[in-house]
């Protein structure tokens, strides 16, 4: 019989992610029988079993060099039918929302895309936001469950002193199964966390007025607290940034611990990209803006006389 | 080469959504209908295939009621060089249906309609699940690339560029007979002309059922789903917050820090 909850645990190179520590902590905390993760690819994979699980299944080779859907999916089904859990979870990342459907259609099973809480009602049931967080549902799977969850929707999570036992698995996957080719995978600024990971977003609007004011004002204040930078899409249709920066529901939604909005007066469509931010800082000379409605701390003002000084003092910390 | 791309009708995103009585779904008196915005990548990718003469033809799929149609005539319009067939998916059968009952159907349909590649809009902006297209791919045993940002068609394999996050994109080769999931910046999708317009109201939309694609309606519908919602609620509000005060920007942007630092906790 089926139970507990097995975490796809993500990578970058090698080093497991923090999201991975995050989910396999709520899965405990979840009560609903074992915890062990899985790691695909070569990856250092001893911090996992210290968040409490205690198994981890790891399906290595050289066909999981790069990503790809028939690679991963045929290995998770392999590591599913081994470890027989009750829950999957991972993380609704790209990578994450790539895999899950297609295993979940693998395997007749359900999946639940980017939930933000998860609780045990004698079983899972799944909170997630639909029409980009304007409004949330619950979902409940009647089996075999795949669940992405959205990264930061726990909070970081405190390491024990528990330690797992590590499983390899033959899941007989060879490059053949790969279906694609990866040519080429090209990283721009591996120092920047991705938006809907990142713990720190600074953004701006349109009344940054050039790109190039997006590049000299925007960019350093980020890089000053460590944050990635994001636009509102009124910036991104304007040209002043890249659309792969765009936070909202045609963009990125994102969930922070702090979102600073530069000059975003806050559309709807931008509110229900960052209304999950834990603080949120808006800066408007527009007294009358909707953004204020939802910020953490307002500051009205010209984000052109804030912003350098607001990177003054971040530097200072 | 035949091009296949899904659409499906969602409030625009400027739209303010309210819960229904019973919390089943959403309040649609004063909602204005779109063709969902990823999907607007996918049709435009679509229509230059066809246009640059590397497609034969396309074919605009919709899973939906009868109100669907003025979506699936917008595309129509927007795609009037290309002359799309258009079908859309309707049965009584088909209600209820979760994910992976949605993606048997499509999948159904893609067989019927003879489509090679399927595009499609890396996810609806309504529910969010980014799902049925990689379930599509998986019941037709063919590859996925999804959240594109770039794609070519050559002649029988196409080469996309792969948004992966975390400022990694991935440049993957596929054979043509893939599903696509487009992201934005893939193009710029073009409006409806009025000669589009025109030729839209006329067009005819062939209406496929469980029958017609030769489904078991056991295996779609409420009955068939894995995953069921529960009670839709609206967020709650965010507790209101403070305006800094200050003499001067200076003034208000120490006062910000201290805050950040000392109250908020998050420096």
């Amino acid at each position: 019989m089926a139970s507990g909850i097995l975490v796809f645990s993500e990578h970058d190179g090698g080093k497991i992610k923090k999201t991975a520590f995050e989910l396999i902590a709520k899965a405990v905390s979840l009560n609903m029988g074992p915890v062990s993760a899985v790691v695909v690819g070569a990856a250092d994979t001893s911090a996992l079993g210290s968040y409490g699980a205690t198994t981890v299944y790891t399906v290595s080779g050289d066909a999981f060099s790069s990503y790809t859907t028939g690679t991963y999916t045929k290995a998770l089904a392999a590591v599913i039918a081994k470890a027989d859990p009750a829950v999957v979870l991972g993380a609704a990342s790209n990578l994450g929302k790539d895999l899950f459907p297609r295993l979940g259609a693998r395997l007749g099973a359900g999946v639940i895309t980017e939930a933000t809480e998860l609780s045990n009602d004698g079983g899972l049931v799944a909170h997630r936001p639909v029409y980009a967080g304007k409004a949330l549902v619950t979902a409940k799977p009647s089996g075999l469950a795949l669940v992405t969850v959205r990264p930061n929707s726990f909070g970081a999570p405190t390491a024990g002193s528990g330690s797992a036992e590590v499983v390899a698995v033959d899941a007989g996957v060879s490059a053949a199964d790969a279906k694609v080719n990866v040519l080429e995978s090209k990283k721009s600024d591996a120092s920047v966390a991705d938006l809907t990971e990142a713990d720190k977003i600074v953004s701006a609007g349109r009344s940054i007025k050039t790109a190039e004011q997006y590049d000299s004002i925007i960019r350093p204040l980020a890089a000053s607290i460590g944050a990635t930078p994001g636009a509102s899409r009124a910036a991104v249709d304007a040209g002043y940034a890249p659309h792969s920066h765009q936070v909202g529901q045609t963009g990125k939604v994102v969930n922070p611990n702090l979102y600073v909005a530069l000059g975003i007066s806050g559309a709807i469509q931008h509110l229900a990209g960052m209304r999950t931010s834990k603080v949120i800082v808006a800066v408007n000379k527009d007294p009358d803006a909707p953004i204020f409605a939802h910020a953490t701390y307002g500051l009205v003002d010209d984000l052109f006389d804030v912003a350098p000084l607001l990177q003054k003092e971040f530097e200072a910390l | 080469m035949k091009i296949g791309v899904l659409l499906k009708q969602v409030p625009a995103s400027d739209s303010r959504i309210k819960i229904n009585g019973d919390q089943t779904g959403i309040v649609t008196d004063d909602i204005k209908w779109e063709i969902n915005p990823y999907d607007e990548f996918a049709l435009e990718a679509g229509i230059q295939l066809v246009e640059g003469k590397i497609a034969s033809s396309l074919v605009l799929i919709s899973l939906g009621g009868k109100d669907a149609e003025a979506r699936i005539k917008d595309g129509i319009a927007r795609g009037v060089k290309a002359k799309p067939e258009a079908i859309r998916l309707d049965d009584a059968a088909f209600a209820g249906s979760d994910p992976l009952g949605e993606a048997r159907i499509i999948a159904a349909a893609i067989q019927k309609a003879g489509i090679d590649l399927l595009l499609t809009g890396k996810q609806a902006i309504d529910d969010d699940n980014a799902q049925v297209p990689a379930m599509v791919a998986e019941l037709l045993d063919r590859p996925q690339v999804t959240f594109v940002e770039q794609l070519e068609v050559a002649g029988d394999s196409l080469t996309a560029h792969r948004v992966m996050g975390g400022g990694q994109v991935d440049v993957v080769m596929s054979p043509v007979q893939a599903v696509v999931t487009c992201d934005k910046g893939l193009n710029s999708p073009r409006f409806a002309s009025l000669p589009g317009i025109m030729k839209a109201k006329r067009a005819k939309i062939a209406v496929w059922g469980a029958a017609d694609l030769g489904l078991d309606a056991g295996t779609v519908g409420a009955g068939a789903a894995v995953v069921s919602e529960g009670a839709y609620r609206l967020p709650a509000d965010r507790p209101s917050g403070k305006i800094i005060e200050g003499a001067d920007a200076a003034a208000k942007v120490k006062e910000l820090v201290r805050l950040l630092r000392d109250e908020a906790k998050v420096l």
